[in-house]
Formats: C-alpha cells, sequence, structure tokens
C-alpha cells in the first residue's frame, strides 16, 4: 500500500524498513505465537478440555456394549461429539484471553490485518484443540478396544479440527463482548458445524469399520476439505467487520 | 499540518447519538485536552478516531488518511482505559509483541530501552500479573510510545497513575510535543491536562461546545471553561 505525501516523514522511515521485514506469514506467526505461549503459561483452557474430553470418553465407556460390533459404527459420532465440545472449551478463551486489559483494542489498533489477526489466533487454537484430540485419542483405544490406522485417522483429525477451529475462533470473535458468551459460542457454532462433523464422524466410523477414507469412498472427504476451504474463505472475508464492525 | 481531522462526525448505540456531528481539528505538534462530564463522548470519539469503531455520519482523517489505513495505524499511539498489555506475559515479552505487531527493526532492543525509559528494566523478566499497578501503568505508556508514534489518543491517561508514572508520562508527552507529535487526550485532571495542551474542546452530550487554544482564564481556574460554555 503506497504512503501518501501527508504522512511524516520521521514515521515512515520504520514502516518502509517493517515492510521488507514482515510478510503476513511472520506476522501471523506472531499472533500464533503469543496466544500459545499465554495459554500454556496457564494451561487454564488446555486442561479443562482435556479433563471434560477424558471424563466423558470414560462415562461413554459405561454406556455401550463394547462387544457389540454394531458399537463400531458409532464410534465416529461419539468421538466427534466429544472433540466438538471440547474444543469450545478452548475456542471460548480464544478472544476473551483478550478482554481483561482491554488487550484486543490494542491488537485492532496494530498495523495489522483482521485476517492477520484472525489466522494467528486459529492457528493457536487448531494446534491446542489437535493437542487435546491426540491425547484423547490413545485414551478412547484402550478404553473402547478401537484402533484407528493412523496416518488415515490423523488426516481426518486434521481436517475436522481445522473446520471446528476456524468457525469456532470467528464465532469466539463474534461473541466475545456479549455476556453469556460462553452459552452463546456453542449456540452459534454447532448449527455452521454441521456438514464439518458429520464428514468427519462418517471418515471416522469408516475407519473403525476397516473402510480406508479415500478410493471409492473419497466423497466425505471431499465434503470435508470443501467446506474446509469454505469455512476459511468465509472468515477472513468477515472478520475484519466482525472486529471493528 | 492538519494532523487529525473530525468531520461532521455522528456515532449512535442504537438511537442514541453518543457523538453529534462533531468537527475538530488538531495541527501537529499540538496538544489537545478533550474535556466534558462523564458520559459526554469524550471516549466514544478517542475510540473513533483510532479507528476502533466506524463513525456512523462524517469522517476521520489522520493525515488525510482512514484510521483503518494499515499505513495510518502506524502513525497512532493509545492508551486507553485498559493497559492493553497481557498478563501471562513478562514486560519484555509484552514489548517484543508489539514492536513486533508494528514492525519495529529490532524488537527486543526497542522493547529493552523502552523498558528503561519507563525505569522497568530491573523487573524486564517478570510477570506483568506479578506487577504493581503503577508498574503496570508504566508499562502500558511504554507500549503506546515504544513505536514512537507521529499521533498518541490517551483516554484519561493521568488517572489513578501514581506520581513516578505521571512524571514519566509528562515527560514522555512534553518530548514527544517538541518532537512535532500530535496529542489529544480526554481527562478529568484538568490541571494536569491544561499545562501540557495547547488547545482545548468541552464536549456536552456529544456535541462540541467549545474548541479552542487554551487560554489564560483556563490556566488559571481549570473550572472556567466548564463554566462559561459547559455544564458549569
Amino acid at each position: 500500500m503506497a504512503v501518501t505525501r501527508e504522512l511524516p516523514d520521521v514515521a515512515v522511515k520504520p514502516a518502509t524498513a517493517e515492510r521488507r521485514r514482515s510478510s503476513f506469514a511472520r506476522l501471523v506467526f506472531v499472533v500464533m505465537a503469543k496466544d500459545l505461549r499465554a495459554e500454556l503459561r496457564t494451561k487454564e483452557a488446555v486442561n479443562a478440555s482435556l479433563a471434560f474430553a477424558v471424563v466423558i470418553l470414560v462415562l461413554f465407556n459405561f454406556a455401550f456394549d463394547l462387544d457389540d460390533p454394531a458399537t463400531r459404527t458409532i464410534v465416529g459420532g461419539l468421538l466427534w461429539l466429544v472433540f466438538a465440545f471440547a474444543g469450545t472449551l478452548v475456542l471460548n478463551r480464544s478472544f476473551a484471553r483478550e478482554l481483561p486489559n482491554d488487550c484486543l483494542d490494542a491488537l485492532v489498533a496494530a498495523p495489522v490485518s483482521g485476517a492477520t489477526l484472525f489466522l494467528g489466533k486459529a492457528l493457536a487454537n487448531y494446534l491446542l484443540v489437535l493437542a487435546v484430540e491426540l491425547v484423547s485419542l490413545p485414551v478412547f483405544g484402550i478404553f473402547y478396544n478401537v484402533w484407528f490406522p493412523f496416518g488415515q485417522m490423523l488426516v481426518v483429525l486434521a481436517l475436522g479440527t481445522w473446520g471446528i477451529t476456524v468457525i469456532g475462533t470467528v464465532f469466539s470473535a463474534l461473541t466475545v463482548n456479549i455476556r453469556l458468551r460462553e452459552v452463546m459460542l456453542p449456540m452459534l457454532t454447532y448449527p455452521m458445524l454441521v456438514p464439518a462433523l458429520m464428514g468427519s464422524m462418517v471418515l471416522t466410523a469408516q475407519l473403525a469399520t476397516g473402510i480406508p477414507i479415500w478410493g471409492e469412498s473419497a466423497t466425505w472427504l471431499k465434503v470435508l476439505v470443501g467446506f474446509d476451504v469454505l469455512y476459511t474463505a468465509a472468515a477472513l472475508a468477515l472478520v475484519e467487520t466482525v472486529l471493528v464492525g | 499540518m492538519t494532523a487529525v481531522s473530525v468531520d461532521g462526525v455522528w456515532k449512535f448505540y442504537g438511537d442514541y447519538p453518543a457523538l453529534r456531528d462533531v468537527r475538530l481539528d488538531a495541527d501537529a505538534g499540538t496538544c489537545l485536552a478533550l474535556i466534558g462530564r462523564n458520559g459526554a463522548g469524550k471516549t466514544t470519539l478517542l475510540r473513533t478516531i483510532a479507528g476502533f469503531s466506524k463513525p456512523g455520519k462524517g469522517a476521520i482523517r489522520i493525515f488525510g488518511q482512514e484510521p483503518r489505513e494499515t499505513e495510518t495505524r502506524r502513525h497512532i499511539g493509545v492508551i486507553g482505559h485498559g493497559i492493553a498489555v497481557y498478563d501471562e506475559l513478562s514486560a519484555h515479552e509484552n514489548l517484543t509483541l508489539y514492536a513486533r505487531l508494528y514492525g519495529l527493526p529490532d524488537p527486543r532492543r526497542a522493547a529493552l530501552e523502552w523498558l528503561e525509559q519507563t525505569g522497568l528494566e530491573r523487573v524486564r523478566d517478570g510477570l506483568v500479573r506479578e506487577f504493581s499497578r503503577g508498574m503496570r501503568q508504566r508499562l502500558a505508556v511504554a507500549r503506546a510510545f515504544l513505536h514512537d508514534p507521529s499521533v498518541l489518543l490517551l483516554d484519561e491517561p493521568f488517572t489513578a497513575l501514581d506520581d513516578r508514572a505521571i512524571a514519566v508520562l509528562q515527560r514522555l508527552l512534553r518530548e514527544a510535543l517538541a518532537n512535532g507529535k500530535t496529542v489529544i487526550m480526554s481527562t478529568h485532571q484538568l490541571r494536569e491536562a491544561l499545562e501540557l495542551s495547547s488547545h482545548v474542546a468541552l464536549l456536552n452530550r456529544g456535541a462540541v461546545a467549545f474548541h479552542g487554544a487554551c487560554t489564560a482564564e483556563m490556566l488559571a481556574d481549570p473550572g472556567w471553561v466548564y463554566a462559561r460554555y459547559g455544564e458549569g
């Protein structure tokens, strides 16, 4: 973007030097690293999310007959419901973390785009939710005696989690100033997540019954990729309006 | 040169007009004190100038540019009601973060320099949540000045500051004004503000009741402008 002649010279100099150094990706990394560092110091969202996921998986274990082969067909649904609820606990903190000292104002005032802030926060959330899922998965395997092919399950986790994260992060920004944001976030997020969750559930159930996610049954994989791309594009287009109005 | 121009700005919260046809200018190198009773619209005006929210009607220009332009934001420094630093990060990490966001050439060094300027170098690695209130406020001042902004927007900057933080802020503001920076501050501390200000704007229920140069009457009696133009 061209600097107009009216902007004072003294302030333009660092900006010009900055432009060479600070690429979009670098600023996204700065925001992501800040969020991860803050969360790893307190662990308030990750601990709550992980505890919730493990407790629910243990409780579900007593609700179903694990010797019944039909149970394998519903494990996808079980697993992704747990991931969706546990993920919301992480996502709720994403923008709420900026509230205590009005840090969101300082971020909005900084010369970075809304898309940069959004992607930085979304990536931090993604890594945190993915970490919770990767810890929960062996717990699930032990209790339910269901083991997935790791590579294919990782693809499903990566795609499904991005869908949860990208929608959750944008709604976390939207609800950050609402008094009942802990209630509003899931109410707004889950209906939007239905296609991504459906895809993830079906693919996970396929893996549990020994059907690979690609080949003839790749339709849901394509649906999941399509929704992830759509969600991401819509979030990037809307986030500036969400943050500033 | 006009640094900040507010031209016929209206801002609505629902149907309520928080700002009503506000027209103000601030030239480079001047300090404008925004005064007015609680709820007069000072904070709303500062937040709108800073680009935190868009005006319902009218236009705001910072050196002729929209406040939300990325380049324009490099020239604005803001101290709001909150200190805008992260409790979970150290003082040095906080300033380094903002130095990176503003694209300063050597973020870590810039952060260290401002920790020294504000007397926080000894606690550079301490987490902000462990800081006293005065230390937190000095860190907020360092954050706002870190990127050498041309326009400083300060919302009640002297409120609840300890003596040391007031001294630091006044020194930095005097240096900034001497270097041609523009300062717009909302305040209830008229005496401290008028000592620094070249101009005064009185807001009354969202409208500008008075806008002009700071006069001898105001310096002699900070309440004079309220009595003469406002809800005295």
